[in-house]
Order: structure tokens, then sequence, then C-alpha cells
């Protein structure tokens, strides 16, 4: 039992580091084109929000519809502190560091949303985490920082109120975000990151924390009965989902150089996108949701040559994968044609 | 063992796919040499598609006109453009796709918050970007990139200083957009440039593109402090709004807004006669009757069936400028981009051009246009100038 898991988790880390090591090969002779080479950060950090949002839609079973609203947070909060000490700290500890900060205020809004929403029972958390996404994408949007010799100036008007001296640096301008975030970000620390998040969720999955966890999404009642902290399990669920999502956000801010709180990276349409990858990858399955992050970024992408009718393509991909990969039907046709291989497969699992 | 058969054959599968994926792009990264290749990148759709169609639509006129008078120094253009969605991270896919296609220079992106991102690359790889509409300040902070419009403050202090300069007001009251990057710039750098001119700010509120829809609170405001003009630093659509509903209260200041209050005569549905009176500061009017723009509308309405705004006017003029900073650097499309960029880039301060948007712009190291903003003043359903 326990070797099974163990396995198909190296499986998992496997499929990533392959990747890694192809993609590695393949832009040192030099065959990759630059259009591949950008795409690869982006990719790396939609599977890491995916992960975190499968654990908490496919182990936790609580729906969240503002994941990004907390990939919001992680972005803005180091993106802020990497441009505030661009200039006083070298980059390798600058970058940690703005992780840490990320992923800790991503996890203590979780943490804050959590305490009472998750003692509910129902949809309430798609409801507030929806309205968390918009709120703090407004919120944002109306913040003015700066930093001068004098210290940190604070206003929710617009940037005159600042009274900065003549040397002092606007850093979160309102609407127009923060701009010149150090480029720090790449493929290599973005599978670094996923490789972690992946640890961290499966490990957790497989603990006995994980297995209450579990118990609490398969029968409420029942884990209550057997005396089951459901509220602190949940929570402990949630956080760790928030910070990973923080974590995304940190890669996000620090690879491209502008950052706006506008809808089309951090509003609901982009969160029920992960939402997208999740359950197309399969609920509760985290290697799932890894290749179907990275494979539904890509397809738009390389579906650039069709031009305007590459949304239409898109969507209509999206459909016959959902219904190829979930259709109960389907899958007993599929299970007819390919019955062979699938039980080869059937007898390796065994 | 097995199992290690298994997984292996699974790396070179992927592998292979991943080749596969490569081989799109790769090979035609090295440009011709016999022709320019010009990309374009905007939003072609979403929300803000009227403005990355009217940029590519714009720029594909001028390489038109120029391919049939005989190209660039003779030699022809090839044009190509790519679609961001209004999204910074989609924009700089589009200039890496643009790239592999072997673009040698960029006209874009559309829109501020992708230039300054795409910005971000052309930096690294040194190649000559030049924004028709890019009006944030940071845009051109790189010294390879320039822009054809007004900056966002630029506007403001040109605004102010016509309002003083025109003794239009005494008390000035703003609505303005502060979920917006293009309307916020305007509405700080006004401000700023206010103090100490001869007249006042008596009222600043701001909206949402969340809530635009109803602007009676604003107006209102303004209206009780007095404000006998109204400055609407705002794109025409939900200028119109206003505009209807300030004058369903009954409140009749003067209007006073910049380029992107240009298209407000052709909201569907809006009375244009509420519009008798609004002045904007804008580089471009359709119904000029100049030469040049008579025939660049002309080609439009025949091309692509509707009437040009700014943003195709800004682009059009981009590809001219682009030719004539080429014919005076005198480069070749056979050099490397970086080449031309570093020629492209020196003539660039030495060009006088002249469009569309303006009769003579002139470019500094910073890459801001010195041109003039024309105010005009809509009378009887059309612009005419303020002057």
């Amino acid at each position: 039992m326990k070797n099974k898991i163990t396995k198909q988790n190296l499986i998992t880390y496997g499929i990533v580091l392959a990747f890694y090591i192809i993609v590695e090969i393949l832009m040192l002779t030099g065959v990759l084109s630059s259009h591949m080479k950008g795409l690869l950060v982006p990719m790396t950090y939609y599977a890491i929000i995916a992960v975190a949002l499968n654990l908490c839609v496919g182990i936790l079973g609580e729906l969240s519809i503002g994941h990004c609203g907390f990939m919001c947070i992680g972005a803005f909060t180091s993106a802020f502190f990497s441009r505030a000490t661009e200039n006083s700290i070298p980059t390798v500890p600058r970058f940690i560091i703005a992780f840490i900060i990320g992923i800790a205020f991503a996890a203590l809004f979780g943490f804050l949303i959590g305490i009472p929403v998750l003692r509910l029972k129902g949809d309430y958390l798609a409801i507030v985490t929806l309205a968390f996404g918009e709120i703090i994408k407004n919120v944002i949007n109306s913040f003015y920082i700066g930093i001068d010799s004098k210290g940190v100036h604070f206003s929710m008007k617009d940037s005159m109120a600042l009274g900065m001296e003549a040397d002092g640096d606007i850093i979160v301008n309102g609407a127009m975000g923060i701009t010149g975030t150090p480029h720090n970000a790449n493929f290599t620390i973005g599978i670094v990151v996923l490789l972690i998040s992946l640890f961290v969720v499966q490990n957790l999955v497989n603990s006995r924390d994980g297995r209450a966890i579990m118990a609490i999404r398969d029968n409420y009642i029942a884990a209550e009965a057997t005396g089951i902290n459901i509220t602190g399990y949940k929570m402990m669920a949630f956080t760790i989902s928030a910070a990973i999502a923080g974590a995304a956000g940190v890669l996000f801010s620090h690879n491209i150089t502008t950052l706006t709180a506008s809808s089309q990276y951090f509003g609901y349409n982009a969160s029920i996108m992960i939402l997208v990858y999740v359950v197309l990858g399969g609920i509760g399955n985290i290697r799932g949701s890894v290749i179907a992050a990275c494979i539904l970024y890509l397809l738009p992408e390389l579906l650039r040559g069709l031009n305007t009718y590459r949304m239409l393509i898109y969507s209509i991909v999206l459909i016959v994968m959902m219904i190829v990969n979930w259709s109960p039907k389907v899958i007993e046709w599929r299970k007819r044609t390919f019955g062979r291989l699938n039980l080869k497969r059937a007898k390796e699992v065994a | 063992m097995k199992k290690a058969k298994k997984v292996f054959s699974a790396v070179l599968a992927s592998a292979m796919a991943l080749s596969l994926l490569a081989g799109c792009g790769a090979g035609a990264a090295k440009g011709g040499s016999d022709t320019f290749k010009i990309g374009a990148i905007g939003p072609l759709t979403g929300a803000a598609a009227a403005y990355g169609n009217a940029v590519v639509n714009g720029a594909q006129i001028a390489v038109d006109e120029i391919n049939a008078a005989g190209g660039i120094n003779g030699y022809q253009i090839e044009y190509k453009s790519e679609d961001d969605e209004l999204n910074a991270e989609k924009s700089v896919n589009a200039y890496n796709t643009l790239k592999d296609w072997g673009m040698q220079i960029l006209v874009g992106s559309t829109t501020s918050a992708c230039s300054i991102a795409v910005s971000e690359n052309t930096k690294n790889d040194n190649m000559f970007q030049l924004t028709p509409s890019g009006s944030a300040e940071d845009c051109v902070k790189y010294d390879n990139v320039f822009r054809v419009c007004f900056s966002d403050p630029n506007q403001g202090i040109a605004s102010a200083q016509y309002i003083s300069d025109h003794n239009l007001a005494t008390k000035v009251g703003i609505i303005y957009d502060n979920s917006d990057v293009y309307s916020s710039g305007i509405y700080q750098k006004f401000a700023q440039e206010s103090e100490g001119k001869n007249y006042e700010i008596v009222s600043a509120e701001a909206y949402t593109q969340d809530n635009n829809t109803d602007f009676s609170v604003q107006l209102q405001k303004a209206k009780d402090a007095g404000a006998d003009l109204v400055f609407l630093p705002i794109y025409y659509s939900d200028a119109a709004l206003i505009l209807t509903q300030a004058n369903t209260m009954g409140y009749a200041p003067t209007f006073f807004g910049v380029d992107g209050m240009d298209g407000i005569l052709t909201v569907e549905n809006f009375d244009t006669s509420l519009a008798e009176g609004l002045m904007l500061l804008t580089p471009f009017a359709a119904d000029a009757t100049d030469d040049l723009t008579v025939n660049f509308v002309k080609q439009y309405n025949d091309k692509f069936g509707e009437t040009p705004n700014q943003f195709a006017a800004d682009a059009y003029d981009a590809v001219y400028i682009i030719k004539a900073a080429i014919e005076k650097a005198g480069v070749t499309p056979d050099k490397s981009t970086s080449e031309i960029c570093d020629a492209v880039k020196a003539a660039m301060l030495e060009i006088e051009a002249k469009g569309l948007t303006s009769q003579k712009m002139t470019w500094e190291a910073s890459g801001e246009p010195n041109k003039e903003p024309k105010a005009v003043v809509i009378k009887g359903g059309t612009y005419v100038s303020a002057e």
C-alpha cells in the first residue's frame, strides 16, 4: 500500500523532472523557439496554482472560485518588496525573501478568510472566495504607496496625496500597479517551486492529516463522530492551498515587469480558468492538474496560427477533452477499444 | 525492468512531442534578407479589440501603400500582427511569436501595460520598438523604445495649459476612472499642473470600470461645487453617458476631454447634439479636410468598413515614421535586428515626420514625441478647430 503511493508520487516528480531535462536540452541545442521559451515560466506557475486549487477542491472538497485573489496577494506583496529593496539587497537573498513574503501574506489571508467561512457547511466558501477575489483587486487598485527619504507614504486617494519628496519613488501607483519589478523568475526556479509544492501537497495527502482532510470531504458527519477537528483540518488545507497560490503569484510578478490588479489576471474569469485546469486534470488528481494546466496553457498559444478562430477552437477542444476524459459512455468505449492496453496498466498498478 | 523500459519510452515519446513543438517556430528565426519584417501587437479579441484592430489595420494600410510605391529604399515590407488580448503576459508571448517569424521592428504594443512588459524584452534583444498608442510614462523608459502618441502626463499638462491660457474656467470639476491607467495618469498630472493656474479644482470624483453606468453622484458634486468646466480624462463611451446624465439633471458646464474622447460622435443611440460645445485635445480628427486624412479615411472605409480613430492614425504614422528613420539611417534588411535598432534609434533623433496626427513631429532621446496638441470643439455635429 505504502509502496504504491510512493511510486505514484515518484512518477509525478519524474514526469516534471523529465520535462525539465528535455526542455533544457532543447534550449541548449537551440531548437526551442523563443515563443516556446517565453511560455515555460507561465506554464510552471499555472501548474503550481492548479496544484494549490486541487488541494482545496479535490482533497478538501471545498469549492474556491477566487484562488487568483491569493495569487494576486502573493504577486503584489512580493513585487512591492522586490521593488523597494531592489538596490539594497542582492538578487538571490532578495528573491528568496520575496518568496517568503508572498507566501506568508497569501497564507495569512487564506487563514483570515477561513476563520468564519470554513465553520459553515455547503457552498459558502465559493461565494466568499469569489467576493474576496474581486474585493482584493479593487482594494489594490486604490492603493498608492511611495518611499522617499522620510520613509513610507501611503494614500488611498491619489498619488499627489502621498506628499512625496523630490527623491521619492512611487512603488504602487493605483491602477497603474507596480512597474519595473526585477525579472528574476526563470524556468529552473519555476520547476523547483513546482516540485516543492508537489512535494508538500502529495505528502500532506498521504499523511495522517491528509487522511483526516479526505475523511471530512467524504463524510462530514462520520469524520466529526470519529473525533476529527473539522474546522482545524479544513483551515490547515485551505491555508496551505492559499500559500501555494501565493508562491505562484510571486513567480507571476517576477516574470513580467508590469503588475496591474486587473480582471484579466486576477478576476473571476482567471480563477475559473484555473478551476478548468483542475476539473479537466481530474478532481483530486494532482498529477492530472499539472498536465492539464500545461496543455491548456499551451493550447491557445500553439493555435496562434489560426488567428481569431483560435478562441473558438480552444473552446471546442475544451468540450471535447472534457467528454473524452470524463463521460462514462466514452470511458466505457475506451475500455472496450483499448481494453488490452488498460488490462496491462491494471496489472501493473495491482 | 519492464517499468524502466516504460518510463524510458514515455520520456522518448514526450521528447518527440516537444521537438515537434520546437519545430513550429524555429528555422525562420533568421529574417529574410530582402524584405523588412515589421510586426504589430494589440488586443484583437476581447473588450479592447477596437483599439488593437484599429492599430493593426492602420499599420496595414501604411504598409500596403509603401509596398505599392516601391517599398523602403527599394525593399518591400512584410507585415504580421499578433493578438495579446489586453494581457501583458500574452503580449510577451505575441512578441516571442513574432520574433520567431523574423520580426526586425515592432509597432506596438497598443496598450500601455502590454507595451511596458514587451519593452523589457525588446530591450534585451535590442529590437527597435515604436509604440503607436502606449501612452504611460514608463512605456519609453528604455532607449530603444519611442512612441507616436502623447504621453499621459503630457496630455494632462497640455490640458491644464490650454484651459488656463484660454481662460476657459474659474472652477474646474474632474471625473475620472481610477481603475484605468490612462485616465488616472492624465488626472494626476493635470491636478499637479493646475496648482497656481488661474482656476481652481473644486471637485475630483473617481469611478471604476465596475460602476461606470451611473454618474449622477459625481456630476452632482461638480454642480454643487459650482464647477463651470468639467474635465473628463476618460474614454468616449463613458463620456457619452456623463453628457447624457448631465443633460437630464440640467447641468450644462463646458466639458473638456482628451484624445480618448475622440469617437464620441460615433456612439450608438447617443444624441450628438448633447456633445455640442464639447472641447477635446486630440491628435487626429477623421473629418479633417487635408489630403492625407481624406485619403486615409477613404482607404480605411473601403477596406475595413468603418471610420478610423486616433489609434489607427497613430499606427499609420508609426509605419511611415519607421520608413523615414530607415531611409535616414540607410540600413538594409540583411543587417541583424540589433544593428538595425542601433541605426534607426540614432536616426529617430534626426528625422522630422509629417503625418495624420501632426504636421511636424520630432523625437528626443527619451522617446517622447514633440508635437502640438490640436484642440477641437464640436459644433454642428462635427469637429471644428477651437483656435
